[in-house]
């Protein structure tokens, strides 16, 4: 130990001292950075999407906007008249030729790799369901939204859900293909006979959003459409309480329900 | 000039000239579809039609005739018929009664999809053809099938029978380094259609053996899987976007180098970076289709970083092409307005491909009129300026004759202001969330102004393009004769008397040490 501290000694005593105190910003900040951002966790993939969108718009308008203006330079400086009645372009020597064809490729390759990097990150809160949610089961069928809450509820067109709450819609479908698509929440997959998909948002605060289907189903696909009503957790508690009892008060039974191959019903389970 | 000589004709400019009519009587019909529909979702709730399976029907009918009945024969029949014997400086293809085949094939399928009109039931199942829709639908989907499969078919032929010609058949000195990066473009698409079109046939296949034959291939209450299809769907039909894609930049390179009288920028990049690199990957990146359709977690992301990839290759070719723009000799005639418009638009429907590439973005646009905008940027809207660029610039050679340069342009310009006013609104209220294939929109009524300014926009692109092809047809009949080479190109093409006659050189031609295709500079 003695012999340690003789050496931390011996190692710094002649840093400067901004040499030291960019040293420990350099170690502490990405703690500190990354403690920060454990505490505001960002798992609400909508929020994360409107944040990416904007970012791959914004780069891809700085690349369209540069190659435009380079081109219209080219076209402008380019035109025939006099003195350039013929192209008189670069003859490339090979080491010339392999650059122009190595280096944009790297530069391209990195955006691909910057953008998937930043897409993967976001697939993966869009994928990872917080443990806290509750699981709505989705039928879809011409032309309805037929959602079964885990009580046994049952209502259709309207999903009825607390604020603050994940909601994680397991769905299948009776008939032919439907997406579930809830623009304001920024999410959408395909329901299906036969298979088993799933999709989450995160209802913070009360009020009504659309559901618009957004897979071709036939005749009355532009029609098929339903609300996701996102009410205070005690308005939410007093409409369930009155469901359970309308249900409890008919004697219907729920028909079993088909076993259908599951498309990783594993995977939602996953903690965040 | 008879017409029993038209059909039976085994000349490959002749075959070549009967798909650009047929193909241009498919887009015709299918912008005639287009407009019906943009009028019918010029207001909320019905407008000409009360019935939304008609529009359905209109709608299949856009989607399936525009590709496979347009653009795919324009390109890949019209061009290439036409040109590549030319350019390599052949008398005829390797096999001219194939060809003739493939061009009978070709109006079969065309007069099927138009029989969409006459039949009772017509198909309403998109030009996608998902099933379980297809296969439960009173629509008739056997009329898709067989459409599809005829059309592939005469398009299989094609490709062995260009394959062959371009191995065999090139002229003394025409050498591979030599060849115009259309005949390379051409010959990548056509590896594509002779790899990826088999699939398309079998799943279209499969849909009409469950539906009319009780198979349960994608049936799941019988051990079926409804997403084997869509896969099998795009594996075709992703690569087929590059059938497509790789034809028209080619046509562009060849309007932009003998337009601006310039050598192709970095020759060996564009040909084994660009269509090299786009044949490879094309057949790995289909998922993107299918990004919300429930596919694997890992397939999603897997293909994420293919798909991403794709900008190399197509950006390969971007810079081959803005790179022949700098020293060139540019002048601004028709065909060049348009090989300049598709420069910048393809740049527009590119770099808006980049977001969807994005499974997580994706998730959030799919299925919306953010897609069909993107891609309309890129087919209907690059692709179809390239091909109005290749015939303008390739016009004095067919006809002998030449178009009126003045109603070029103004067709130019008008379509050019169309298309931005329809496909750029339509990419704004996709990202708000408008879903395509809607008859009616009652729950989106924040969009219904929007709606009536692309219904606005398509008015004057419809107006822009029916100038150009009314030009074709009076250029063709009372044109100034045009000369052999009005654009001073070396290319072979032009090196033979305009219209070429049977055979297409009196002698066979030769070409000097020194030539190239793009060899405007001699020094």
């Amino acid at each position: 130990m003695r012999k340690f501290a003789h050496w931390f000694v011996h190692r710094f005593a002649h840093r400067s001292v901004h040499q030291i105190v960019a040293g420990v910003i350099g170690m502490v900040l990405p703690v500190m950075v990354s403690a920060a951002s454990e505490t505001v966790k960002i798992n609400d993939p909508a929020a994360g999407w409107d944040k990416l969108w904007h970012n791959v718009i914004v780069d891809i308008t700085i690349i369209g906007v540069l190659f435009a203006l380079v081109t219209a330079w080219f076209i402008w400086t380019s035109r025939r008249r006099p003195g350039n009645e013929v192209g008189a372009s670069v003859k490339l020597s090979p080491a010339g030729a392999v650059g122009w064809v190595v280096i944009p490729v790297f530069v391209f390759l990195s955006i691909d790799l910057y953008t998937a990097a930043n897409g993967w990150v976001l697939w993966n809160h869009y994928r990872d369901v917080p443990v806290n949610r509750m699981e709505i089961k989705l039928e879809s069928g011409m032309y309805s939204w037929d959602y079964t809450y885990p009580n046994g509820v049952r209502t259709q067109n309207e999903l009825i859900v607390p604020a603050g709450t994940p909601i994680v819609l397991r769905m299948t479908s009776r008939d032919t293909l439907h997406s579930h698509y809830i623009p304001d929440f920024r999410v959408k997959e395909d329901s299906m006979p036969g298979r088993v998909t799933y999709l989450w948002f995160n209802p913070t605060k009360p009020g009504e959003h659309i559901v618009a289907c957004a897979e071709y189903c036939g005749v009355s696909h532009g029609y098929m459409a339903g609300r996701v009503i996102v009410k205070a957790p005690d308005e939410y508690a007093a409409w369930m309480k009155g469901e359970e009892t309308k249900l409890a008060a008919t004697t219907e039974t729920v028909p079993a329900a088909k076993s259908v191959k599951t498309n990783k019903p594993t995977t939602a389970a996953k903690k965040t | 000039m008879n017409l029993k000589e038209w059909i039976f004709t085994t000349d490959h400019k002749r075959v070549g000239v009967l798909y650009l009519i047929g193909s241009m009587a498919a887009f015709a019909v299918a912008g005639i579809m287009a407009m019906l529909m943009r009028i019918e979702l010029s207001t909320i709730g019905p407008t000409i039609t009360a019935n939304p399976t008609q529009y359905n029907v209109w709608l299949y009918t856009h989607g399936a005739v525009m590709i496979l009945g347009f653009q795919i024969p324009a390109l890949t029949g019209f061009f290439a018929n036409y040109c590549i014997p030319l350019m390599i400086g052949a008398k005829d293809v390797a096999f001219p009664r194939v060809n003739a085949l493939s061009v009978w094939l070709f109006y079969v399928g065309v007069i099927l999809a138009l029989l969409t009109f006459f039949v009772p039931d017509p198909p309403d199942i998109m030009w996608t053809g998902y099933p379980p829709y297809s296969t439960i639908t009173t629509g008739n989907t056997a009329l898709y099938t067989f459409t599809v499969l005829i059309l592939g078919f005469a398009s299989i032929i094609g490709g062995v029978n260009f394959l062959t010609t371009v191995a065999y058949m090139r002229a003394p000195g025409v050498t591979l380094n030599k060849l115009n990066i259309f005949v390379w473009c051409t010959l990548g698409a056509f590896v594509l259609q002779l790899v990826f079109v088999p699939v398309l046939g079998t799943a279209v296949t499969l849909i009409s053996m469950d539906k009319y034959l009780g198979t349960h291939f994608f049936d799941p209450a019988n051990g079926g899987d409804v997403l084997t299809y869509q896969n099998l769907f795009w594996f075709y039909s992703h690569p087929a976007v590059y059938v497509i894609f790789l034809p028209f930049i080619g046509v562009v390179y060849e309007v932009i180098a003998a337009h601006g009288k310039n050598m192709v920028f970095n020759y060996k990049m564009v040909v084994y970076g660009g269509v090299g690199g786009i044949v490879a990957l094309s057949g790995v990146v289909w998922v993107h289709h299918l990004y919300v359709s429930g596919m694997a977690d890992w397939l999603r992301i897997g293909q994420m970083i293919t798909t991403l990839m794709i900008s190399i290759p197509v950006g390969l070719m971007m810079i081959g092409l803005i790179g022949t723009l700098y020293r060139s000799s540019i002048a601004f005639t028709t065909p060049m307005l348009y090989a300049l418009g598709v420069v910048f638009l393809f740049l527009i429907g590119g770099l808006t491909g980049i977001p969807l590439a994005l499974p997580a973005l994706t998730i959030g646009v799919s299925d919306t009129y953010y897609v069909v905008g993107h891609f309309h940027y890129v087919m209907a809207v690059a692709g179809t300026f390239a091909i109005f660029a290749g015939v303008y610039h390739w016009f004095p050679k067919v006809t002998g004759k030449m178009y009126s340069e003045f109603w070029g342009k103004l067709g130019f310009w008008i379509t050019f202001v169309g298309v931005n006013i329809v496909f750029w609104i339509m990419m704004d209220i996709g990202v708000k969330g408008m879903p395509r294939r809607y008859y009616d929109y009652p729950h989106f009524p924040q969009f219904e102004a929007a709606h009536q300014w692309m219904t606005v926009g398509a008015a004057i692109l419809g107006v822009g393009f029916f100038i150009a092809v009314l030009n074709w047809i009076m250029g063709a009949k009372n044109g100034k004769p045009a000369g052999d080479n009005p654009w001073g190109s070396p290319s072979l093409e032009w090196s033979t008397v305009s219209p070429p006659p049977h055979g297409n050189w009196p002698t066979p031609p030769s070409v000097a040490e020194d030539w190239h295709p793009y060899g405007f500079r001699k020094d």
